[in-house]
């Protein structure tokens, strides 16, 4: 146990420092993904090292050693000066370490480079209205034509699908193999005709979501990942790294910050929220779980770094960090009470409404990704060896 | 930067649950349990391991070592429910004495201490959860009156390390004349604790006027319970698992329905957390003396609130038979409810973590 960095860290971190002094002002503020202003930010922290950071050079990456702990002292850097990090969309953080791993050489030469640099925007097409936690079950067809597949289906909780330029679909290739046996990952451009993307308007009263509609795209073979039928392997790669950015403890400490500063801001009867003992005592139940993941996060750093395996220490982040992240925002509303309720640019609005759109969202976190059930039956089945649920007889 | 245990600490907390594991098996607690006080010899083997000593320096005859390690040994003291004296003897005494005492003082008890041939007795209570029954000592002329209740480790203690109402601290000999002794019962029969009163009792002022040695010893108890909390916890979780994965009812194993494993997953992924919190807790005790009585106040409240849940959960997995005596689940049960109220409630101590960052007056 030692909480010290080295020397070597810590030339690192003035390093580090130095950058978001010298170059702080031109990061952009509150930018869409994929604009000017984010792709030159985005060019800037490549080219220093602060983004894309271990991936090759020769795929348009800064080509470091795997190290997280500088990986670490950048986001602490970023955070403390209130500066973005690089872009994060589902291709950089979900369909690049997925090409790193699995994709061909062609495959990572063609689509690497221009994803990190914020050029094409991606999608991710898993999950389908009949599909959900039993995602293996998907239907939407890939019937072979020459060359081409041809596609039909529908797929459902697809972000960013009106921005994208490019999809990470997957599809039905082998209907008569297992379920898990016949399907590929496929990558195909979302301007192909056929597509329909529908915006899906969610409880925050905003569409974060859409629904992507297919009806006979026509798209290459050549975009399989991995090879055909390999794709449920193919997207659990995939889905390990959706669930390590999900449940992020940084996160929480900001909003942990954020509510003591509101308690002692904050007045009801012309007292401080934080002088009534029944808040703060929930403020400090939180501010405890808060503390406790961060330290849980830096033990599987650590565990991390030496190989070791942190076994069932590891399956709980996903449950655990949306659940405090959600109750943070429940404990927020509830400080506030009845300005707490409003919404939508109304007066006496406190911080835009954002603590009751994140209740909100953070209930979608929750069910996303692998609802808080399903994490609980991977963290018995898998952490604690208990037995899988028996299936039903075959009829 | 490297937060985890070095391959000696895992070796040593090892060794502790080894050796527990040999000689406090549950039918010796049980025995101890129905005899009433400590376990002569679980403490002996424990002592022979340098537990009783893990925080007395070399020089005084114990191990040296700092409070992460005490954490790892009362982890394992406190999954093998092990009836011995440990937080206020080996941990919180031999801290009092070596923060405020004089050199005569250190090489008077310390030795003994280090060896577990004398046992300390820790009355600070009143200072810690509050005073109850009208409970508080005064200190006059070398002399002490009043009611300590809940005294830590009380059976056979040799000394007590008694808190004035001042926070100034002193040693009162077990056979002082005027010292009157009532054991206390708890629903934990695994611990011994006691009501002393003073009347005009001859005691021995440690020698440094301290003022924050009192509260260093009250933080290190409380990360002490807290980790007895996460070995009780986290052996009642491995228990309910084991019982799941045998026990059949309408032709399965119950662990294969997901009310039950969804139990289990709650219980072990709120405990898995505790563990990092208590590990930094310790660490910040000996390395950021300025965070620790935060972070011990928010490790005591936290594990003993998932210590809670998980007891009466666990329980709750064994069905029927985890109410039975039989199982003995109860002892783990019972532990954690001791772990949970000694030296302040959750609500107290988390009172004193809003303190300690100025939230609040006191």
């Amino acid at each position: 146990m030692d909480l010290s960095y080295s020397p070597e860290y810590e030339a690192f971190r003035a390093e580090v420092r130095a950058f978001t002094k010298k170059y702080g002002d031109q990061a952009p503020r509150g930018a869409a993904l994929g604009s000017g202003d984010m792709r030159s930010w985005q060019k800037l922290l490549i080219e220093h090292g602060y983004a894309a950071r271990t991936i090759p050079k020769e795929y348009g990456g800064f080509g470091a050693e795997p190290d997280v702990l500088k990986s670490r002292i950048i986001a602490e850097e970023f955070l403390a000066a209130g500066l973005p990090m690089g872009m994060s969309g589902q291709g950089i953080s979900m369909l690049v370490p997925t090409l790193l791993e699995v994709g061909s050489e062609e495959q990572k030469k063609k689509y690497i480079a221009p994803t990190l640099r914020g050029e094409i925007i991606w999608c991710q097409g898993y999950s389908e209205p009949g599909s959900g936690s039993d995602l293996a079950s998907l239907t939407t067809r890939a019937t072979e034509d020459g060359d081409d597949f041809i596609i039909n289906g529908q797929k459902i909780w697809t972000s960013t699908a009106a921005q994208a330029d490019m999809i990470f679909c997957l599809v039905r290739t082998e209907p008569d193999k297992p379920k898990h046996e016949g399907i590929s990952y496929i990558l195909f451009s979302m301007k192909t005709p056929g597509i329909e993307v529908r915006p899906l308007v969610t409880m925050t009263g905003r569409a974060e979501f859409n629904e992507v509609f297919f009806t006979d795209v026509r798209v290459p073979k050549s975009g399989v990942v991995a090879g055909r039928g390999l794709g449920w392997m193919v997207a659990n790669a995939t889905l390990k790294h959706e669930r390590g950015m999900l449940g992020d403890p940084n996160q929480a400490g900001t909003r942990l910050k954020a509510i003591i500063e509101l308690m002692k801001e904050e007045t009801v009867d012309g007292g401080r929220l934080m002088d009534n003992p029944a808040l703060r005592d929930r403020l400090l139940k939180l501010q405890a779980r808060t503390i406790a993941m961060e330290y849980h996060g830096l033990r599987l750093l650590t565990a991390g770094i030496k190989g070791e395996d942190a076994g069932v220490a590891r399956l709980i982040v996903k449950l655990m960090g949306c659940e405090l992240n959600h109750q943070l925002a429940a404990f927020a509303i509830d400080a506030l009470g009845e300005l707490g309720m409003l919404y939508n640019g109304s007066p006496h609005l406190r911080n835009m409404g954002n603590w009751q759109s994140s209740y909100m969202f953070d209930l979608g976190l929750i069910i996303g990704g692998g609802t808080a059930q399903i994490q609980k039956n991977i963290i018995s089945e898998r952490g604690l060896g208990m037995p899988r649920e028996p299936k039903p007889a075959k009829v | 930067m490297e937060f985890g245990l070095t391959d000696d600490q895992k070796m040593m907390q090892d060794s502790v649950n080894r050796t527990l594991e040999r000689v406090s098996a549950l039918e010796r607690v049980r025995k101890a349990a129905e005899a009433g006080g400590h376990a002569a010899d679980v403490l002996k083997a424990v002592a022979e391991l340098g537990v009783t000593g893990i925080l007395i320096p070399e020089e005084y005859g114990g191990l040296g070592l700092k409070l992460l390690d005490a954490a790892l040994a009362a982890e394992a003291l406190g999954r093998h429910v092990a009836p011995v004296p440990f937080v206020a003897s080996s941990v919180m005494a031999p801290l009092a004495i070596l923060h405020a005492g004089s050199e005569a003082q250190k090489r008077k008890w310390l030795p003994a201490l280090a060896s577990g041939e004398l046992i300390a007795g820790v009355a600070v209570s009143e200072r810690a959860g509050g005073a109850r029954d009208k409970a508080g000592i005064t200190a006059k002329g070398g002399k002490l009156s009043g009611k300590a209740l809940f005294v830590l480790d009380f059976d056979g203690a040799g000394i007590y390390v008694v808190a004035d109402a001042r926070g100034s601290l002193h040693v009162v000999d077990a056979g002082a004349k005027g010292l009157e002794k009532t054991t206390l019962n708890t629903i934990d029969q695994t611990r011994a604790i006691g009501e002393l009163n003073f009347h005009d009792v001859e005691a021995e002022a440690l020698a440094h006027e301290a003022p924050a040695a009192l509260e260093r010893m009250i933080d290190a108890g409380r990360v002490m319970l807290a980790a007895d909390v996460l070995g009780a916890g986290g052996r009642m979780i491995e228990k309910a698992v084991d019982y799941a994965k045998e026990r059949k009812q309408f032709g399965r194993v119950i662990g294969s329905y997901q009310a039950v494993k969804h139990m289990c997953a709650e219980m072990i992924a709120e405990l898995e957390p505790c563990r990092s919190l208590i590990w930094y807790a310790a660490y910040a005790f000996d390395a950021f003396p300025a965070e620790a009585r935060r972070m011990a106040a928010h490790a005591k409240a936290h594990t003993t609130e998932v210590g809670t849940f998980v007891a009466r959960t666990a329980t709750e997995a064994h069905g029927g038979m985890g109410f039975t005596d039989l199982l003995g689940l109860h002892y783990w049960f019972k532990r954690i409810g001791f772990d949970r109220q000694a030296l302040g409630g959750p609500e107290k101590v988390r009172h004193d973590a809003a303190v300690a960052q100025g939230w609040v007056g006191n």
